[in-house]
């Protein structure tokens, strides 16, 4: 057997086996192993207040996101009203093996957002989410927009890429879509999308 | 084909709950976005983003022209899984039956009954769990097959039902995602049963089998661990050291291993092979139980071989490692009853990996969070923990929303001052222009008409340019100066005026066509212009009523969010209390029972010590009177 021992090992594998109680996923339970993790029936008072007080926390989970939806319509209505909006969204394209560094985004000249991604919001990128990376008001007609990307390739290269797209801006809000991709993938760098 | 289903069995195996992945794909950017803070461990906005567009969605008259019903029934899920993620059982519960009672297929239908199943059964609502399975019907989608199948036979299990657990198990035995699962759930099963043979052949079987991930090894080695207890208290010591054997030195089951393979040893009276195990746990993590017990056995197998000098040394080792960890827990004790527990808990860097409860412990003033293991490990903790931190969260949240709803009443104030004066200078400038605008597009509306009925009854001097027009009021003023003279002179004056104005009646005449064209013309060349005037008055409604809506009609709103804010802030503060207070209360008693345990050890070791130093003296008594 082999002698090392490595306690955050140890302590990850148990926390983990202890998740896994959280699944569907389970271990069944020893015939008179209390250690044994496992939805037991006969809870303990402790456990039933503790999850008397879940209940609690749920609903006043419920209570706070209903608040923040109303918040947002508010904020919507006062900051960025439909008539003005324009909301840019960036995303990564499928299956892209770049890292996204940054993106610069300036509107009619003017810089509105300059965003420098940390590891764990690339990944959310990679897995398909998609980044509201700026939201604002613009008058009704054309506006030219102009996005720089910085990243590295998978190679190690730098990449960095600057273009420009112009966008009409009608009464209702304006949603544009920028899709990034490296120049491996054989795409066009900066897709432009709107809506 | 609905990403969703292929990771389903793999997030099964790790005991997740099953995860969206949409991949890049998205067409609906609102689903993305709340993909890209669901994949960042950000479930509250997750929640919020896909809620609203959701319930966008459904009030739709013409939904399928949205770009979300690309994803519909992923988004569905999606908010049902963040939900889960977001501990929100009730919920998540809710989303799922909202598809079940939906018009959906067959497969879909079953996808949800299945995770329904699945949330009732986490929440020990077992009957409520088989119903949601008993709902299954029709196309089961592949990947989840046998996933139903493994949950059904957990729920036999826990309803005391473990001969339908061992039919339902012994079929899925092919299943390689669940195989170390499957084999060690059949043992049990076969265990409750009473087939007491079948169950230690089949978790010998589950021992053995071949596992890469984390949790495959652990199953592996709990089977090894339970079958050599097993073993052990069935008298079988060799098989059963056999057995603890394959648990590996570094999974999580091993100090139990050793401590029990230990006992294995010692009770066939192999005191010097018991050592060994007990040796290697004596130098581990002194907090664990199993380490604590093995610092007092590992001295008394020594007695046993009548090695005392050493026991001593050992017993020695044991007293002092004793007093230590009873003076750490009463400091941990001391610790959570200051707060300092709770405190460390919502620390930010304290969360940044699975592990960061027991990294707890390395922050200042932090309780030994290595006693609180067992704890840590139980659902109930867990959830009451991450509770804990969730109303932490919704705390700040709160209380950076009312800053921002004070921040909102500054804009609506600022926008007043600014609007207010100018407002009516506009309006009276606007309402001049307004009657202007709307004299000239009655104008135009009129001569419109006018052209029209000029189409079925001409009328030539309509179309007369303002010479003409002026020529022939001329010609007519002169015919009346001519009166009704007859003197030559007159008669001659008479005749070229009639002369003149056939000439203009002969041009109006023969030009009406061409005229009445070019009328034409130019009132659609007008057109453009109305158009362009027409966008521009539309603008500035547009305008002047956004300047209105940027200020008024916000105050009710606000004032009903405050308070609902404030409301909701106040039962934070008293749920995190009551929260915080039954964490600590339960750490506490968890550690005040470890306490005990370490004082009756200590109390053990003295008496060892002294036994063993007495022994010692009189072996040695005894070799200095022979």
């Amino acid at each position: 057997m082999k002698k090392t021992f490595h306690l955050p090992v140890v302590i990850g594998l148990v926390l983990a086996l202890s998740f896994a109680g959280l699944g569907a996923l389970h271990a069944a339970r020893v015939p008179g192993d209390n250690k044994t993790e496992t939805n037991a029936p006969d809870s303990t008072p402790d456990q039933q207040q503790m999850r008397g007080l879940d209940e609690q926390v749920q609903e006043v989970k419920s209570d706070v996101l209903s608040i923040a939806a109303e918040l947002n319509q508010l904020e919507e209505k006062l900051l960025y009203p439909s008539g003005t909006q324009v909301a840019i969204f960036v995303a990564l394209a499928k299956g892209d093996q770049m890292r996204l560094d940054a993106v610069r985004l300036e509107i009619d000249g003017q810089l509105v957002a300059h965003y420098i991604y940390s590891a764990k919001e690339l990944e959310a990128l990679r897995k398909g989410g998609v980044q509201r990376i700026y939201v604002g008001n613009v008058t009704t007609g054309d506006h030219q927009l102009n996005v720089l990307v910085d990243g590295k390739l998978k190679a190690g290269m730098d990449f960095s890429r600057t273009q420009h797209f112009t966008f009409h801006k009608e009464v209702k809000p304006k949603l544009v879509e920028l899709t990034m991709a490296g120049p491996d993938a054989g795409k066009t760098p900066i897709m432009f999308g709107e809506l | 084909m609905r990403a969703t289903r292929p990771l389903i069995g793999l997030c099964l195996a790790l005991g997740l709950a099953a995860r969206p992945a949409l991949g890049g794909d998205s067409r609906d950017l609102f689903f993305g976005e709340a993909l890209y803070h669901a994949h960042q461990g950000q479930y509250f906005e997750a929640i919020q983003r896909l809620d609203t567009e959701l319930a966008q969605y459904h009030r739709l008259d013409e939904p399928a022209l949205d770009t979300l019903h690309y994803h519909i029934n992923d988004a569905e899920f999606s908010v049902g899984d963040f939900e889960l993620d977001y501990r929100m059982h009730y919920r998540a519960g809710r989303a799922i039956k909202r598809v079940l009672e939906g018009s959906v297929d067959d497969a879909v239908r079953n996808e949800a009954a299945f995770r329904l199943a699945r949330i009732h059964f986490q929440k020990d609502q077992l009957d409520d769990a088989l119903q949601a399975l008993g709902r299954i019907r029709g196309t089961v989608p592949e990947q989840i097959k046998d996933d139903v199948e493994f949950l059904r036979a957990n729920i036999y299990m826990a309803t005391g039902r473990p001969s339908d657990a061992v039919e339902v198990l012994s079929h899925l035995q092919n299943d390689k995602t669940l195989a170390g699962f499957v084999a060690y759930n059949l043992g049990i099963a076969l265990l409750q049963v009473g087939r007491q043979k079948e169950a230690i052949e089949q978790l010998d079987k589950a021992g053995q089998l071949a596992a890469g991930d984390p949790a495959g090894l652990a199953i592996r080695d709990k089977s090894n661990l339970v079958l050599g207890s097993l073993l052990f208290e069935s008298g079988n010591f060799e098989r059963a050291k056999q057995s603890l054997d394959r648990v590996r030195l570094e999974g999580p089951f091993s100090n139990q291993a050793l401590l029990r393979a230990g006992w294995a040893e010692a009770s066939a009276h192999n005191y010097d092979r018991a050592l060994v195990p007990w040796n290697i746990l004596a130098n581990r993590e002194p907090t664990d139980v199993a380490v604590q017990e093995a610092m007092l056995a590992a001295p008394n197998a020594y007695a046993s071989l009548k090695l005392y000098g050493r026991s001593a040394v050992m017993y020695g080792r044991a007293l002092e490692l004793f007093s230590n960890q009873i003076e750490k827990v009463d400091a941990s004790i001391d610790s959570v009853r200051q707060g300092r527990f709770l405190k460390a808990l919502i620390r930010e860097e304290s969360r940044e990996d699975q592990t960061w409860v027991i990294r707890l412990r390395s922050l200042p003033g932090a309780p030994d969070t290595y006693y609180l293991m067992e704890l840590m490990a139980s659902h109930d903790f867990q959830t009451a923990l991450h509770n804990y931190l969730d109303l932490e969260d919704l705390r700040s949240k709160l209380m950076a929303w009312q800053t921002g709803l004070d921040a909102f009443d500054d804009i609506i104030r600022l926008r007043k001052q600014n609007y207010e004066p100018l407002l009516p200078a506009v309006d009276a400038q606007f309402q001049e222009l307004d009657s202007r605008m709307r004299l000239r597009l009655e104008q135009r509306k009129h001569l419109a008409e006018r052209l029209q009925t000029m189409l079925t009854a001409p009328r030539p001097d309509y179309l007369a340019t303002s010479d003409e027009r002026t020529a022939g009021q001329r010609i007519a003023l002169i015919e009346k100066q001519l009166g009704n003279s007859d003197s030559a002179e007159s008669l001659a004056l008479r005749k070229r005026a009639a002369r003149l104005q056939g000439v203009l009646t002969w041009r109006l005449e023969t030009e009406y066509q061409e005229r009445l064209t070019a009328a034409y013309e130019h009132l659609n060349e007008l057109n453009t212009q109305v158009d362009a005037l027409t966008r521009q008055y539309d603008a500035f409604v547009r305008t002047r009523q956004a300047a209105t809506h940027s200020y008024v009609g916000y105050d009710a709103q606000i004032a009903q969010l405050r308070e609902r804010a404030r409301r909701a802030l106040e039962r934070v503060d008293t749920l995190m209390a009551r929260q915080g207070h039954m964490i600590e209360t339960v750490a506490t008693n968890q550690l005040q029972a470890r306490r005990e345990r370490l004082v009756a050890q200590q109390i053990q070791a003295r008496y060892g010590v002294a036994d063993s130093y007495d022994r010692t003296a009189r072996v040695q008594s005894g070799a200095e009177g022979r």
